[in-house]
């Protein structure tokens, strides 16, 4: 294939990384004045992305750069979330950089930037594709997590993110090079031909944990996730709201294609290594979340649980199995990003509010914003009629499927568990006395990123569920 | 026997959409500059929420009457379906009734509109989202009734979860009860009780659903009643439905949810509560581990037996210790439904039969009975039987209800409560003698704990000071307490309909029943 055929389908990702150089020029020239419209022009990149990545001229599947590069259902259904789940990050955290007085054009740019490389990330079939899809990403969200850098809080929690993230590549990296070095390939494909022709190699099934560890420390799975009550908490929230969201999925797509795709004969041997770490997160994701009184760290053990209910569907290794782990990390996404528009919204006096007892007798002030919290809160406590249920449905029904009767057993009695500091915080809003409101002036566009998640995960996707898994299970064979 | 229009689904949601113009009527009011609607705008908006809830209450029971128009009650099938494509994969939108499910549908319908009356007056925060939730709850309720489809139900079954939670949360009772170190509003206890006893149970379902469309292919009630699982897998699954209807239903050793919910809730919320969504235990066992694991259901009937007798004859004896009110009819529902689980685990027509009628029969009665407490609540604001005494010289109408009410929970001849209970007896006895014997004592302990009620409540000289104004029940109330009377009463004196509605049903779960039984014995 030429050169230039094989650039023009990596459309989407060039758009992202020469746009982005683009508008970093322009903004180093005009200045933070420029910020507004480079976050202007940064929606526009992802949404052009997301036109290509939809309508792309291409057959459906296609191997690039010698088959380091692929295109297929899976990761056209992830780079989609991804780039609407970047842009809403960027719209949504305007109101919040203006008021804090740290507006700077660089945000929407390293937004972008960590875009793309989460685009490679999902689209890497190669162990060095994958490594530069991770670092590109990892890069751009260690400066975002210190980007208040005046912020004591939040330079601490880029610089504990740095050194762990740091600590889990080199897992990663060590690794992959056992792997490489134990099968003479980088490639997936290689890589699955020789580990399936060569039965049980334990150096082999080394590398694969540490590329375990690794990729576990970047979805923040347990035992892996030390770094994300704290990096939740210190970020500023429109960064968390986007710490929360795309990378996790990017993170668990990888997952997926590393594990199915490279050691699909290999089952036996990371399925209780999954399903251990599923275990762990959903166990800590339950407990650790019920002391908590700041609403950016209990969403911090919420996601530790909620990737342990998609790492159940994971570990079924099946194409069911891949489709769940889709499903719930679509859905995952869009109630993170509405529950993060929430927590934007908790504004007093110019300022932001983090406590879990601010939002007292919210119904009572504030009905809107109420209902629009307890629709997600339900959703992430995967309470039905609300689509965080058939989430966590279609995991579980993948793992009783694959004969994971226990893991599935495992997960119901945590989202038990974990139903309870959900239902705490609704039990706040809807119980207890009136405490201060909130302003009544929160952006629209932080507006829009609410309503639209609930009336998603209620009525929208309870109704037309059935679309999103027809989505689901043909991007999840694109892996069989 | 597809019918053309889509019958059921409007019934199912013809409350939410009152809810959705309850929403509008809030949403058009006037907001002072806090964005809260107060003042005068306010009343409007509560008045509005009213008569639409009642509007849409009431029109939901008509529409549930053409239904049963509709329904023809000779065929044992089931009918009205309708199937629409969902999830894609053998899980659908499909809905439909048979002789088991119609007339609790009736019941619902019939007992909303009820509910909305006794909270007419007696709510006075937050009328509008105390409609809506109402409102939301009867489409669930209706929904887990009608659906033929198992992951539907379970949606619906599960989803009545919230909106009860919310009622009994914020309409709740005041009070502040200690537990695990930390103090919080009793009606947030009860609340959190509730809700989480419910999950956990359900969530067992969640998992068995899950291997069941693992096997079957499809979630299709019909399909699956029809599916011959294997006797070793029976036990798992009957278990793990049985997990969730014993929460629900309630059965001893899991009740305890149940007196904490039914004090704290509002009085509509008791009504519900007890009337409705109780039943959805019982319906559950009839919709579910009879039909589809009866290899399972036989082995696991004597261990069903056992907590039955014991539910029946312990709670009695708790009923019988009870100081508030509610409790004590709380208590005694426990009681009742016992004899629910045993009827229709003795797999014998009576005995399910029993069962059923059982289940409508203790739907008038609880919640009149409730209905009952809450008239007097709202006029004296507690629930301590010894606060009060003498109220028939004062309230002569209202001791004449009651005590119709506590004959009829005692299974008076005559009342629906006598044809439920010497059915499921009967039953019972048909299967083992020594069951319906210690059954039995059930009835003489009723009678204990239900006159002794009376007794306290009733008579006695007037002369707590605070009862010296109490009036007599206003036509509001004698409006509801008197429906639900002539049905306690007509059920009493002429089963025939009510069972000719079930029987063609019944008589095809027991065909069914028995030759699944005969081939696990052969096999």
């Amino acid at each position: 294939m030429g050169i230039f055929k094989t650039l023009s389908f990596a459309a989407p990702e060039l758009v992202l990384v020469i746009g982005a150089m683009a508008l970093l020029i322009t903004g180093v020239f005009a200045g933070n004045r420029s910020a507004k419209q480079i976050g202007n022009g940064c929606i526009a990149l992802l949404l052009a992305a997301v036109l290509l990545v939809l309508f792309s001229p291409t057959a459906p599947t296609e191997s690039l750069f010698d088959g380091a590069f692929r295109i297929d259902a899976f990761s056209t259904f992830a780079k989609v979330i991804i780039y609407l789940a970047a842009a809403i990050a960027i719209l949504m955290s305007d109101q919040f950089f203006a008021s804090e007085k740290l507006r700077r054009f660089e945000y929407p740019v390293l937004i972008v930037l960590a875009a793309f490389g989460m685009s490679m990330m999902v689209s890497a079939t190669d162990l060095i594709s994958l490594y530069m899809g991770i670092e590109t990403q990892s890069l751009a969200l260690y400066i975002l997590a210190a980007f208040n850098r005046d912020s004591r809080r939040s330079t601490e929690a880029g610089l504990k993110y740095f050194v762990l993230g740091a600590l889990s590549t080199c897992l990663l990296l060590y690794g992959a090079s056992l792997i490489y070095g134990f099968t003479g390939s980088t490639s997936f494909e290689e890589i699955a031909r020789i580990a399936s022709a060569g039965g049980n190699n334990v150096g082999l099934i080394f590398g694969l944990v540490f590329l375990i560890s690794g990729l576990a420390f970047k979805v923040s799975a347990a035992p892996f996730h030390m770094w994300t009550p704290d990096v939740y908490e210190g970020a500023p929230t429109p960064v968390t709201a986007f710490f929360a969201a795309a990378p996790k999925l990017a993170g668990m797509a990888l997952f997926a294609r590393v594990l199915v795709s490279s050691f699909p004969g290999s089952l036996d041997d990371w399925q209780p290594v999954i399903a251990m770490i599923a275990v762990a997160s959903m166990a800590i994701g339950a407990f650790s979340a019920i002391p908590q009184s700041n609403i950016k760290r209990l969403m911090a053990y919420s996601s530790i649980g909620h990737m342990g209910y998609a790492l159940i569907g994971l570990s079924a290794g099946t194409a069911q199995g891949v489709k769940s782990v889709l499903i719930y990390m679509a859905i995952y996404v869009v109630m993170t990003i509405g529950a993060f528009a929430c927590i934007l919204m908790m504004r007093r006096r110019g300022g932001m509010t983090e406590n879990i007892s601010d939002l007292s007798g919210l119904t009572k002030t504030n009905m809107p914003l109420a209902i629009i919290l307890t629709v997600l809160l339900f959703s992430l406590a995967g309470v039905p009629p609300t689509a965080g249920f058939f989430g966590k449905w279609y995991v579980f029904f993948a793992a009783v499927d694959a004969e994971l009767i226990w893991l599935a057993i495992v997960g119901v009695f945590a989202s038990a568990v974990s139903a309870y500091y959900y239902l705490r915080i609704v039990w706040f809003m809807w119980f207890d006395e009136a405490a201060e409101p909130f302003e009544r002036s929160p952006a629209p566009a932080l507006q829009f990123a609410a309503w639209g998640s609930a009336i998603l995960m209620f009525p929208v996707l309870t109704v037309f569920m059935g679309r999103l898994t027809e989505f689901a299970g043909r991007a999840a064979a694109a892996l069989f | 026997m597809t019918a053309a229009q889509p019958w059921l689904s409007l019934l199912t949601f013809a409350p939410m959409i009152g809810a959705m113009f309850i929403v509008i009527s809030r949403m058009m009011a006037k907001k002072n500059d806090d964005g809260v609607i107060a003042g005068p705008d306010l009343e409007q908006v509560e008045r509005n929420a009213r008569i639409i809830a009642l509007a849409f209450t009431v029109g939901a029971f008509l529409i549930s009457l053409g239904v049963f128009a509709l329904y023809d009650s000779s065929l044992a099938g089931f009918q009205l379906v309708e199937e629409v494509a969902w999830l894609g994969g053998g899980i659908s939108y499909k809905l439909g009734v048979d002789g088991i499910s119609i007339l609790f549908v009736l019941l619902t319908t019939f007992i909303m509109p009820i509910c909305i009356l006794a909270s007419w007056d007696s709510i006075k925060s937050r009328v509008a989202d105390y409609m809506i939730a109402f409102l939301i709850l009867e489409t669930l309720m209706i929904g887990v009734f009608c659906s033929l489809d198992l992951f539907l139900f379970y949606v619906f079954f599960e989803g009545s979860l919230i909106p009860m939670f919310l009622i009994i949360g914020v309409w709740g009772s005041k009070g502040t009860k200690e537990f695990a170190g930390i103090t919080l509003p009793s009606r947030v206890y009860a609340a959190l009780k509730f809700f989480l006893y419910t999950l956990i149970g359900s969530l067992l379902l969640l998992v068995a659903m899950a291997w069941m469309y693992a096997q079957a292919g499809t979630t299709d009630i019909v399909a699956l009643q029809q599916t011959d699982f294997p006797a070793g897998a029976q036990k798992w699954l009957w278990l793990a439905f049985f997990a969730s209807f014993a929460v629900k239903m309630p059965m001893w050793p899991v009740h305890t949810w149940l007196p904490d919910a039914h004090v704290q809730a509002p009085t509509a919320g008791s009504i519900v509560l007890a009337a409705i969504l109780l039943k959805m235990g019982g319906y559950g066992f009839l919709r579910f581990s009879l039909p589809m694991f009866p290899l399972a259901s036989a082995d696991f009937a004597p261990f069903i037996y056992a907590l039955s007798i014991i539910a029946i004859i312990y709670t009695s004896l708790v009923a019988l210790a009870q100081e508030d009110m509610k409790k004590l009819i709380a208590y005694s529902s426990v009681a009742h439904m016992g004899f629910v689980t045993m009827g229709i685990f003795t797999g014998t027509k009576q005995g399910i039969e029993g069962g059923l009628f059982q289940m409508l029969s203790h739907g008038f009665i609880s919640g009149a009975l409730f209905l009952c407490v809450g008239v007097v609540y709202n006029r004296m604001h507690t629930r301590e039987i010894a606060a009060y005494g003498g109220l028939v010289h004062r309230m002569p109408l209202y001791a004449f209800l009651f005590l119709f009410f506590t004959l009829a929970n005692v299974g008076l001849p005559g009342t629906s409560g006598f044809i439920g209970e010497i059915l499921a007896l009967v039953g019972a006895f048909k299967v083992n003698s020594w069951i319906a014997f210690f059954a039995a004592f059930g009835l003489i302990l009723s009678a204990a704990y239900a006159l002794r009620l009376f007794r306290q409540v009733m008579y006695g000289a007037l002369d707590k000071p605070a009862l010296m104004t109490i009036t007599d029940v206003d036509w509001r109330e004698l409006l509801s307490l008197g429906a639900l009377m002539a049905f306690a009463l007509y059920l009493g004196v002429n089963p025939g309909p009510a069972l000719d509605v079930f029987s063609p049903s019944v008589d095809l779960l027991m065909e069914n029943y028995d030759a699944a039984l005969a081939a696990g014995a052969v096999r």
